[in-house]
């Protein structure tokens, strides 16, 4: 059965929404969302770019939001370039996607592209000297977040995008917030949230404290907040934490364990809690509001809005009109035959829910036994002293590999015996929840753990 | 507390963690009788690194084997020196 598209309207057309003035906020500058309606961020040069292929390589993550609201219907093609992307990839992304213009922010950014056209993006918005129509139903390119190799190209189109995002039924100021950047799947599907919805958007700035970005979200006053699980325990162990009162919480992007959807309710008891479930090429798969880690085992029958699940050999499948329509340059198949795309992500059944295990190729072999390092972490998160943990492999001759997990705690243990009763408390915690292989072989206490520019926890390949 | 000392302490723990009963260590015991199966070895040298500092058996280029008690407690003075 096919169901009727429904295109979703240039991005520029929703510039007007809101009852009340809406802004895009970063830490340096403000920009009124209704000033895009008759005006540009592109000095003119906005004629030039229709029907090509650009990539926006801006420094800011406003910029590069401005760019995407006029640039949607005018350009065959955007490609979003996320901050973190290795420099060295930049001629074979430019070359296979056929870039011939590039949007920066900074003058000097304009040496490192060798293309026809350079067009600088300001946070000034000038007037729209001539009205360029919508003429284009314009491809959107994600990039994959890979650590090796050169990122794969994800095609979508804002439809797609946008097919998760239901239409607001109410006038309540809305001002989103997110911890991501909007440059990758996650935080793009903020963006379009706040800009279809309309609502404003606070946006982070490359190299802000975690205070300050919460300290600006509570000026704005945030109501609708978003971050992964990692980027949520990092605000967490922020005092400013308590300067900000959302009615909205939502995780995706890594595994919500139960211990912080009641450490988010703790701090929040006002809040609805939400954890979603996409990845960049199948799109959004769903949400789940009830607080609880995993997801309902009734998901799997039939569709859900429009997206229907599957599992296979233990990974989740995943077939919706949100999903990618392919790769640029790339021969690999996005979709299996049946039109589902593999996530790579492995499940379990426990009762009527899935819980997420882990990744597929995230597995650690102990002697033949394999172990995930998400489920450990979910039960080593259960301790009350604890904020968030990393398990690892590590070589072993007697087993091939043994699985070690870092940890870091709420607050600094004042003595050594204190950390080792920790740990001790801890290994117990995992002895009666795991099977025994499953059990960390060591646990050292550390005091930070880092976050990739995805919001993910830093995971060696 | 002596190195031979310290082994033979997380030795018998990794045992009672693990539900393993060890048997009487000599040193000439071959590591595999000792009760202690690839696993609890393995969490044993990873107890061992956090208590000692060291890991003598994945440090270098060469893994060594030790196949006694003996060898394995050797492994852990000799890095010592």
């Amino acid at each position: 059965m096919k169901t009727a598209r429904i295109e979703a309207p240039p991005l520029r057309h929703c510039a007007a929404l809101g009852s009340v003035d809406r802004f895009l906020f970063d830490r340096a500058v403000q920009v009124r969302v209704a000033d895009l309606a008759q005006g540009t961020s592109l000095g003119g040069r906005l004629a030039d770019l229709a029907g090509r292929s650009v990539l926006i390589a801006t420094s800011s993550q406003l910029t590069s939001a401005l760019a995407l609201i006029e640039l949607d219907g005018v350009a065959r093609r955007l490609i979003v370039l996320p901050p973190d992307v290795d420099r060295a990839h930049l001629g074979a992304l430019i070359a296979d996607a056929e870039i011939d213009v590039v949007v920066v922010d900074e003058a000097a950014q304009r040496a490192n592209y060798d293309v026809p056209l350079c067009v600088a993006c300001s946070p000034s918005i000038g007037p729209l000297a001539r009205h360029v129509p919508a003429a284009v139903r314009t491809e959107w390119i994600l990039l994959t977040s890979g650590t090796t190799g050169v990122p794969k190209m994800v095609v979508h189109s804002l439809t797609g995008l946008a097919a998760a995002i239901a239409p607001r039924t109410d006038d309540d100021v809305m001002v989103w917030g997110t911890f991501y950047d909007i440059r990758r799947y996650g935080g793009l599907q903020i963006f379009l949230r706040a800009v279809l919805g309309g609502a404003s958007l606070i946006l982070s700035s490359a190299g802000e404290p975690v205070a300050d970005h919460l300290a600006r979200l509570a000026q704005h006053g945030v109501t609708h907040l978003s971050g992964t699980p990692s980027h949520w325990r990092r605000a967490l162990m922020s005092p400013e934490i308590g300067r900000i009162s959302p009615r909205y919480v939502r995780l995706s992007g890594e595994i919500a364990d139960q211990a912080i959807l009641d450490h988010l309710r703790a701090a929040f008891p006002q809040a609805s809690i939400g954890h979603a479930y996409a990845s960049t090429e199948a799109g959004v798969g769903f949400a789940v509001d009830d607080g609880r880690a995993g997801f309902p085992a009734f998901y799997l029958d039939g569709a859900h809005n429009g997206v229907e699940m599957k599992i296979v050999d233990g990974s989740l499948r995943l077939r919706s009109s949100g999903a990618a329509s392919g790769y640029v340059a790339h021969r690999a198949a996005l979709r299996g035959d049946d039109g589902f795309v593999d996530s790579g992500d492995m499940v379990e059944r426990r009762g009527d829910r899935f819980y997420f295990v882990g990744r597929r190729g995230g597995i650690i072999n102990i002697g033949g036994l394999k172990v995930h390092p998400e489920e450990v972490e979910a039960v080593i998160n259960r301790h009350p002293q604890v904020r968030m943990s990393l398990v690892r492999p590590k070589r072993s001759p007697f087993t091939g590999a043994i699985a070690i997990a870092d940890v870091v705690l709420k607050s600094a243990c004042p003595r050594v015996e204190d950390e080792a009763g920790v740990k001790d408390e801890i290994l117990a915690l995992c002895r009666n929840a795991l099977p025994r292989h499953k059990v960390p072989a060591a646990i050292s206490i550390v005091p930070a753990l880092a976050v990739a520019a995805t919001g993910k926890l830093a995971r060696r390949a | 507390m002596s190195i031979k000392l310290t082994i033979m302490e997380q030795m018998a723990q990794v045992a009672r963690e693990q539900g393993k009963t060890l048997a009487p260590l000599r040193d000439d015991l071959a590591l595999l009788d000792s009760g202690l199966d690839s696993l609890s070895i393995a969490v044993l040298v990873a107890r061992l690194e956090d208590r000692l500092g060291t890991d003598p058996f994945t440090s270098g280029e060469d893994v060594h084997f030790p196949v006694t008690v003996g060898d394995f407690v050797k492994a852990y003075e000799n890095g010592a020196h």
